[in-house]
């Protein structure tokens, strides 16, 4: 183990703190509002409303490396996306709307936009 | 109907729904399992770190705390950065997870942002327990993570095939996702709330910090809008009363 970049111990510390804080950011809404204790009306709110407002988040999230200005100009992701979008309205079918979106997106970047 | 109350039972309901996530989980698995043992760890150690830290980004992110000159103070405060969203997770989960018992703790483990959105795209078959279902989906998704950063750390440079863009698999089920979420009216407003508000934070802070101001922005506004309802409601009821 010495071509580790830090020491073994220095290493297993780090993959510790990682996960405890991993851990508490999802443990924190378990911890503040723990069974039995009453929860206030907005937090139960927020929780009917937040997963659609999350998961646009994510959807943002999954291409905030888009770089619209230079090539390709976001243009794979806007298409497989779009495809997805269209696919999905249409048959409401996860595994097809996801598989033929991501061989699109995979045939779009690896052989057209490169 | 009597309830097939087996693990077997869910996991074998389970199974189907996590394909999507098998796809992108082995292949993101695999890219932290190489970048992993370019720093000059072993599969023994991508295996326990997606064992036990079990996130994305987190991990990618994580690869470069194993640096002589980064402290444990950034090593705790970043790790909260790029996992700040997942408090907003729970929130609606509180009641879900009641079904779960002794398992809850590894149900709030597990809580990656494709878990918890495969949660609200599935639905508990009525004749399978839902707290065994839930914890099916979430153990069969973590194996994945599991197996993946392990390939990576192994064999990941010997793959011949080109997998460059298999990670749209996870941006494919999220806009799934999304998709379905529309069909419900009443979603629509959070989730245009959502959208729009992380886009503008996007712009202003930029990719590696706009979250944390993104879900300030979605909760302010969400919560406001809740307290004009609760108005608009009470000044309902008073008319009513007149």
């Amino acid at each position: 183990m010495t071509n580790l970049p830090v020491s073994f111990w220095r290493s297993l510390i780090i993959i510790i703190l990682v996960a405890l804080t991993t851990f508490a950011t999802r443990a924190i809404p378990f911890i503040v509002f723990p069974e039995g204790k009453k929860i206030p009306k907005a937090v139960e709110y927020l929780g009917k409303v937040l997963p659609p407002a999350v998961i646009g988040m994510l959807v943002v999230y999954c291409f905030k490396s888009v770089n619209p200005l230079s090539f390709p100009f976001g243009i794979p992701e806007l298409i497989a996306g779009a495809v997805v979008v269209i696919l999905h309205t249409w048959k409401r079918n996860n595994l097809l709307s996801i598989g033929v979106g991501t061989i699109l997106y995979m045939v779009l970047i690896q052989y057209i936009f490169v | 109907m009597e309830k097939r109350n087996t693990y077997k039972a869910a996991y074998k309901a389970a199974f189907p729904h996590t394909i999507p996530v098998m796809t992108g989980y082995l292949f993101i698995g695999i890219a932290f399992g190489v970048m992993f043992a370019d720093k000059g760890y072993n599969f023994l150690w991508a295996g326990l770190m997606s064992l036990l830290v079990y996130a994305g980004s987190g991990q990618y992110l994580a690869v470069n705390f194993f640096e002589p000159s980064v402290s444990f103070l950034q090593v705790i405060f970043l790790t909260f950065m790029v996992n700040v969203r997942h408090i907003f997770y729970g929130l609606s989960l509180l009641d879900k997870f009641k079904a779960s018992g002794k398992k809850k703790p590894y149900m709030i483990f597990s809580l990656t942002d494709e878990t918890y959105s495969l949660y609200f795209l599935t639905k508990t078959p009525p004749d399978v327990d839902e707290g065994k279902f839930l914890f099916a989906l979430s153990t069969l998704n973590q194996s994945y993570w599991i197996i993946g950063s392990i390939i990576g750390a192994l064999a990941g440079t010997l793959i011949p095939f080109k997998s460059k863009g298999i990670d749209f698999a996870m941006t494919a089920l999220f806009i799934v996702i999304f998709v379905e979420q529309w069909f419900e009216k009443k979603n629509r407003f959070p989730a245009v709330v959502g959208i729009v508000a992380s886009l503008i934070c996007l712009l202003i802070f930029g990719k590696d910090s706009f979250i944390l101001p993104s879900m300030i922005v979605i909760m302010t506004i969400l919560l406001s809008n809740h307290r004009i309802e609760e108005k608009k409601n009470k000044t309902e009821e008073v008319e009513c009363d007149d």
